[in-house]
């Protein structure tokens, strides 16, 4: 990655460009170059999951807890208003969830394009 | 055996515990010292999380906090788990990738420029030390109520054990000790809870225990009770929020945002090896919070259904053995304002001022005596919120060995937070201003040598913020989150989401967004604090949630100024490309 050969300018007192000292793991990527629309295609598909994971995030907690709370008590679940319990515990159970769909749809979309970081399958490939 | 001594018996196995861990895993490198070598699995990465973020707040004080706030709590549950939401899905695979040591690191870089830098440490080292200070008074706490240890030793025991690790191990020594310490913490902090669920509802998942009807025989299920008799008191129903809407809201995003924002929290996923370990393990963390998080709301319910019921029109001399524990230590007071012998419980402050200031002596029935004048509300009792934790195994007569953990839990809160804003302290000393500003020459041996330095001093200004405590810190928590979203949060999010964004927006955006936050807290916390009220607020939010509005203000100044300023340089549109990849591969560029 030492191979930048633009000219450092700007480097004096004011500001010192270090290369990275904690590169991720290798993934049997290295060395690899992806075209600039690839790369784009990818970059677009990650926003797009992210937005909508975003929007179950802002309607589980904002929504369901807080702005509409005082309509959801009026159903229950068990002893629970429901609007209470999204407030203090079903948004939680829904955060946890999110997470791990991303997880499970971004090592989709890693291997769809080729970019998965583990070393194994990327040795396959 | 007294509880005394298994607390004793319990804490010195924790601790030599966790000094044996930093003993077997010293740093030798800068690398292992800043981020334990970049291998931590994600799995104990997401464990350490969970210790690193769960604080002797979220341990001791939380579940007291929402047992009085009943459902407006709900801005802690919410805030302080719905943020790795959004460190998952927005800064934790990225700043991975980036590759570097600390947050400043990043703001530095990316923005190309050592101001830049420099504002993020100060930022950085501001939010830290505030955190920092309550971390080591609730050491202090926990040894002076559970040993009877004068606080200022218990603070130094505290401070001897994270420097043993924290200088000795750096990331590396203290990620296997918050290993440990999550391990002793949420076994400490489910036990009771379990117990007193059984307890009251025959149910031993408290999350679901919450929501099942009370094992008295009336059938009635525990919140409705508990809406019943609150209201009955004078109360507030429990399950109806008080605070306003958009007051509930700004304050959820500024936690959620400045949870996100926190420098300790986001270094810790600086030590996996891979860009999706560091997806996997915010997951983890996520997980392994949500377990103490889920129960606290049941806890808090629990503990005041079981306050009310034992105390309200009980007499003095009958009520359970812990109330007269408890009053011993000062947590409780009880003065017999209306001549009965006989508890009144209810809403408002019992005496004035608020706070017990106990005189020599006892009263009719055995009290303490109190020196604070009466108020005209029947209530008699003062509480302290921490007792719903700290007197659950007494309340739901659990056996010592149970009091004993919850002290050791306590410490392992208290203990692993610290440590964690210790290490980004010393870590934007050593690394931001010594080796990336002032001092660019020194070897890595040296660095180290700083680092380690850097987390010594570090240790013993927070030791001397515990000692000491500043009549402020109860008031300043609200900076740590607010300034947190205000600066960093966006200045990340933008960095990695938008390619144009250059120095002089991320710098005048965190500026803009800084200043006016701390502006607005200091303005009602400490200039003005009788106008801290509704009526006198910025659209109505308060100060713990004007984060939220510093951080729209902050994008905004950004996105205006960056418009008009010239777009970063090549170099760094390329830095950008690279961390948008998970993988070693390169983007081919088109200039």
């Amino acid at each position: 990655m030492s191979d930048d050969p633009r000219p450092q300018e700007g480097e004096s007192e004011i500001y010192s460009h270090d290369e990275a000292t904690n590169v991720v793991a290798p993934s049997g990527h290295e060395g690899e170059v992806l075209d600039e629309d690839k790369a784009k295609a990818y970059w677009q598909a990650n926003i797009a999951l992210v937005l909508k994971l975003l929007a179950v995030w802002f309607l589980a907690s904002f929504g369901a807890g807080i702005l509409l709370g005082p309509v959801l008590d009026g159903f229950h679940l068990f002893g629970f208003k429901l609007g209470f319990w999204f407030a203090q515990q079903g948004s939680i159970y829904i955060f946890v969830a999110l997470i791990f769909i991303y997880v499970w749809r971004m090592k989709k979309l890693e291997a769809r394009f080729g970019l998965d970081d583990s070393p194994e399958e990327g040795a396959v490939k | 055996m007294s509880v005394q001594f298994l607390t004793y018996l319990f804490v010195g196995l924790t601790f030599s515990l966790y000094i044996g861990i930093a003993i077997w895993s010293r740093a030798g490198t800068t690398k292992e010292f800043y981020v334990a070598g970049g291998g931590v699995p994600p799995l104990l990465n997401g464990m350490a999380t969970a210790a690193d973020w769960m604080s002797a707040a979220s341990f001791l004080s939380m579940a007291g906090i929402i047992a009085f706030m009943g459902r407006d709590g709900m801005v802690y549950l919410m805030g302080w788990t719905g943020g790795y939401v959004l460190l998952a899905l927005l800064l934790a695979p990225y700043l991975r990738k980036f590759g570097e040591f600390t947050v400043p690191d990043f703001v530095g870089e990316r923005y190309y420029s050592s101001a830049a830098r420099v504002v993020a440490v100060v930022c950085l080292i501001f939010v830290s030390f505030t955190y920092v200070a309550g971390q080591m008074r609730g050491v202090g706490i926990v040894f002076s109520q559970f040993l009877n240890i004068d606080i200022t030793y218990g603070v130094m025991v505290g401070m001897g054990v994270v420097f043993i690790y924290a200088v000795l191990g750096g990331m590396k020594g203290i990620t296997y000790t918050q290993v440990a310490q999550y391990c002793v913490l949420i076994f400490a902090f489910l036990v009771p809870a379990i117990f007193i669920s059984i307890m009251m509802t025959g149910n031993p998942v408290p999350q679901l225990g919450f929501g099942s009807a009370l094992s008295d025989g009336s059938g009635m299920y525990l919140l409705d009770k508990l809406d019943h008799v609150l209201v009955d008191l004078g109360f507030a129903e429990y399950t109806a929020g008080q605070k306003s809407t958009i007051d509930v809201f700004a304050i959820t995003a500024a936690l959620m945002v400045g949870t996100a924002g926190l420098p300790h929290v986001i270094v810790r996923f600086f030590t996996v090896p891979k860009v999706s370990d560091a997806r996997l393990s915010a997951g983890y963390a996520l997980v392994f919070i949500a377990l103490l998080y889920t129960t606290a709301p049941a806890v808090a319910a629990f503990a005041r259904a079981n306050f009310v019921s034992e105390i309200h029109n009980s007499q003095y001399t009958e009520v359970p053995e812990w109330f007269q524990s408890w009053e011993d230590v000062g947590l409780l007071a009880w003065s017999d304002k209306n001549g009965d012998g006989v508890i009144q419980y209810g809403p408002g402050n019992a005496f004035s001022p608020a706070k017990p200031q106990f005189v020599e002596g006892r009263g009719a029935h055995g009290e303490r005596l109190l020196a604070n004048g009466a108020t005209s509300s029947v209530n008699e009792v003062y509480v302290d919120r921490d007792i719903m934790v700290l007197a659950n195994p007494e309340i739901a007569r659990l056996p010592n060995w149970v009091i004993a953990l919850v002290a050791a839990g306590g410490l392992a809160a208290a203990l692993s937070t610290a440590a964690g804003l210790l290490l980004v302290i010393s870590t934007s000393v050593s690394h931001d201003l010594m080796r990336k500003t002032f001092m660019p020459s020194i070897t890595d041996k040296q660095e180290l040598l700083y680092a380690r330095c850097a987390a010594a001093v570090a240790i013993v200004i927070a030791g001397l913020f515990g000692i000491f405590p500043p009549a402020f810190v109860a008031q300043v928590v609200a900076f740590a989150f607010g300034l947190a979203a205000a600066s960093f949060f966006p200045a990340i999010l933008m960095g990695i989401f938008y390619k144009r964004m250059n120095r002089e927006g991320a710098i005048a955006g965190m500026v803009s967004g800084l200043t006016f936050t701390f502006l607005y807290i200091v303005w009602f916390k400490f200039v003005s604090p009788e106008t801290n009220s509704a009526d006198h607020w910025l659209f109505g939010i308060s100060p713990e949630g004007i984060g939220t509005v510093g951080m729209v203000l902050n994008f905004a100044v950004a996105f205006t100024v960056a418009r008009f300023t010239a777009p970063p340089p090549d170099h760094v549109q390329d830095l950008v490309d690279d961390i948008r990849i998970p993988t070693g591969a390169r983007v081919a560029h088109k200039h």
